[in-house]
């Protein structure tokens, strides 16, 4: 077939490509401009190359941040998965009990950020909180904001009771489009309750669970409003995760340079990893298929 | 290996059933024999899954128990009544090699590794799949697929049966006939009881030693492919069998004698005098075309189909069809028939009725 030669439809593109400016290009290159420069206050900037990118490569404070970032992320991935499909497992199938189950799930999902945060910080609380006097009154020691191990366990904690939802929900859905057929061969065949679930159910949830992983990461890798609500980075810095370091930098001390040379980083990790993430993957897929 | 016996068998997807309607199966009665082949034959959405499932253990029945030889297994699980079910839609586990999925079922009763190699090996032959192996079963075809579906439901030899339900759907037609013959020899071979479910006549009329005929959630007739042929119990029977089906034309009967619109016709039999919606069937086979001898007819058209020509023709404004072989000269003036009177059945509310007896016959087959 002849293919006609109609530059016009450019055009169509044009309003996409306007918001995508206003929306991420340009402030996303003002941030860009800022981290090559230096300020003295009011408005004179001047030329810093690389310099801040430097500095920061060589900064211990970011180091550690990166640090506790990926710990975090990693702990919450390794409690949310799996706890999310045995949740989905575990829900019922149909009928009115299973609507009820979705409601429930999807309820933590619904609240914003600070008011999770909040709730965690009252429930803590010692003298008022439930969880926080539950636990003194069995007479074990706990402070969230004393305690370094006490305010990782509670943010970890905050975090999966937050999200673990999601997690759930999308492995539903995926064992939900699981046809009748492959349970009732699984019968005949005699298989055992973890052969479905290796050969069945995990295969096929493979794809919504990619997803899940994905989005899980990439959410917690930038986690910021829940902890800050709760513990404000502390005790000292241990629950400081980057963002929370970036907001100090950028609006605590106003150093506006070294803030989006961060920025720029975070967001190049953050893009990396996934990106490596989800080709590993996509080629693990392929290969499957292949073989 | 034993004989399975349904009693009084009934089965509604209803939670509340409420009528006939709501019943998928009403009320089967039937001895399945040990080591024989049967199919099991009827229309879209007559029960015939459903039959299986519950055999099989999948489904539980609303009414009615199951039966292996005496032992009443209408509670047990699947795993416990030990039977093979081919699906009608193929299900193989993506993740595994072809010699994986056909060693799952021996995996999973944990048999010797040699005898699971063997096992494997020796379906792998009989369904082609030798070369495929080593292939991960996902991205297969479907026919190769459903393949693997019926080798794993061939891998175990002491299974109680082997349930099909219509395994070969998917299937290329020239490999249909070739794998429809691998399994009569590995009935033969191995004696399984076999329940064949299909709705293609061919099929089953090929397949079995006996094909039991479901209609609306029933069993109408059970008998050999002769049997069904030549004396079908139920109208739906002579219907469904057969390529036309039988032609039924309404008649009335008293003694030996049937109406046919004005004209009046031999039986064979004295059949009394029967109530009810009566009628005469004839298969097409056994109607000839004549000058001016019988019933007379109008012919309407011809159809060609190779070896044979189908007529259709209005017999006292009930329109027949009659078969005659391919060198048969249709002439113009060819406007009578003859039905064998051999061959005539009489159908009262749509059960065949007995000459002898003269009575309809209750129930019919079960
Ligand atoms: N899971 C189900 N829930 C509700 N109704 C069902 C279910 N399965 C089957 N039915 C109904 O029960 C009746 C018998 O179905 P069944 O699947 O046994 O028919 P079938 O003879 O196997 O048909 P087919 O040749 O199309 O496979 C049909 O009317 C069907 O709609
Ligand atoms: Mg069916």
């Amino acid at each position: 077939m002849e293919k006609t030669v109609n530059q016009r439809a450019w055009f169509l593109v044009i309003p996409v490509l306007i918001l995508v400016a206003f929306s991420s290009i340009i402030p996303m290159m003002t941030v860009v401009n800022y981290s090559f420069q230096d300020t003295f206050g009011g408005n004179n900037f001047f030329w810093v190359g690389l310099e801040w990118y430097r500095e920061l490569l060589r900064s211990e404070r970011l180091w550690d941040a990166f640090g506790r970032q990926l710990l975090f992320s990693s702990i919450i991935l390794l409690i949310e998965v799996p706890l999310g499909i045995l949740v989905a497992l575990s829900m019922p199938k149909k009928g009115i009990s299973a609507s009820i189950c979705l409601v429930l799930m999807s309820l933590p999902l619904l609240i914003p950020y600070n008011v999770v945060g909040t709730i965690w910080q009252v429930f803590g609380r010692a003298d008022i909180g439930l969880l926080g006097r539950t636990l003194s009154d069995l007479g074990i020691s706990y402070n969230y904001s004393q305690n370094a191990f006490d305010a990782w366990a509670t943010v970890i904690a905050m975090d999966v009771w937050h999200w673990t939802s999601l997690v759930a929900l999308l492995c539903y859905a995926g064992l939900r489009s699981i046809p009748n057929a492959y349970y009732q061969a699984a019968m005949i065949d005699q298989a055992s309750r973890w052969s479905v679930f290796r050969f069945i159910e995990l295969p096929k949830m493979r794809g919504v669970l990619m997803i899940a992983i994905l989005l899980r990461f990439m959410d917690s890798f930038m986690i910021y409003t829940e902890p800050f609500v709760l513990t404000g980075g502390g005790p000292g810095n241990t629950t400081t995760f980057l963002s929370i370091d970036l907001v100090k930098m950028a609006l605590g001390q106003f150093d506006l340079g070294p803030a989006a040379a961060f920025s720029l980083m975070y967001f190049l990790v953050i893009l990396l990893i996934s990106y490596v993430f989800y080709t590993v993957m996509i080629t693990a897929d392929k290969d499957e298929a292949q073989s | 290996m034993a004989s399975i016996t349904l009693e009084n068998l009934a089965h509604s997807y209803h939670p509340n059933p409420d009528g006939d309607d709501d019943f998928a199966l009403k009320d089967v009665n039937y001895t399945w024999e040990d080591g024989r082949a049967y199919a099991l034959l009827g229309p879209s959405g007559c029960g015939k899954t459903t039959l299986l499932n519950i055999i099989s253990g999948l489904l539980t029945p609303t009414h009615g128990r199951v039966l292996f030889a005496d032992e009443d297994v209408t509670a047990s699980s699947t795993a416990a009544r030990n039977i093979a079910q081919v699906f009608q839609f193929p299900v193989v586990y993506d993740t595994m090699t072809v010699e994986q999925n056909l060693a799952f079922p021996l995996r999973n009763r944990r048999m010797e590794a040699s005898y699971v190699a063997e096992r494997v090996g020796r379906i792998a032959e009989m369904i082609g799949l030798q070369a495929d192996l080593k292939k991960k079963a996902r991205g297969l075809t479907s026919d190769l697929k459903q393949k693997i579906s019926l080798g794993r439901g061939m891998v175990r030899d002491d299974v109680n049966a082997i349930l099909f339900d219509e395994p070969l759907t998917v299937i290329d037609p020239h490999m249909k006939w070739e794998l429809r013959t691998q399994l009569k020899s590995l009935h033969r071979e191995f004696n399984h009881t076999m329940i064949y479910v299909t709705h293609d006549q061919t099929e089953a009329l090929t397949f079995a030693e006996k094909v039991v005929v479901m209609h609306e959630g029933r069993v109408v007739q059970i008998g050999t492919p002769k049997e069904l042929f030549e004396t079908p119990a139920h109208s739906f029977v002579g219907y469904f069998i057969g390529s036309p089906g039988m032609n039924f034309v309404p008649v009335s009967v008293a003694g030996n004698k049937a109406r046919l619109g004005d004209e009046t016709f031999k039986l064979t039999h004295d059949y009394g005098n029967p109530n009810g919606d009566l009628k005469l069937g004839i298969r097409p086979e056994f109607i000839s075309l004549t000058k001016g001898v019988g019933l007379p007819v109008r012919i309407n058209r011809v159809q060609d189909v190779g070896r044979h020509k189908f007529i259709n023709a209005a017999l006292f404004d009930t329109e027949i069809n009659i078969t005659v072989d391919e060198g048969f000269e249709i002439e113009t003036d060819m406007k009578n028939v003859i039905l064998d009177p051999d061959k005539v059945s009489i159908f009262c509310d749509d059960w065949r009725i007995d000459a002898q007896s003269a009575g309809k016959m209750d129930g019919g087959a079960t």
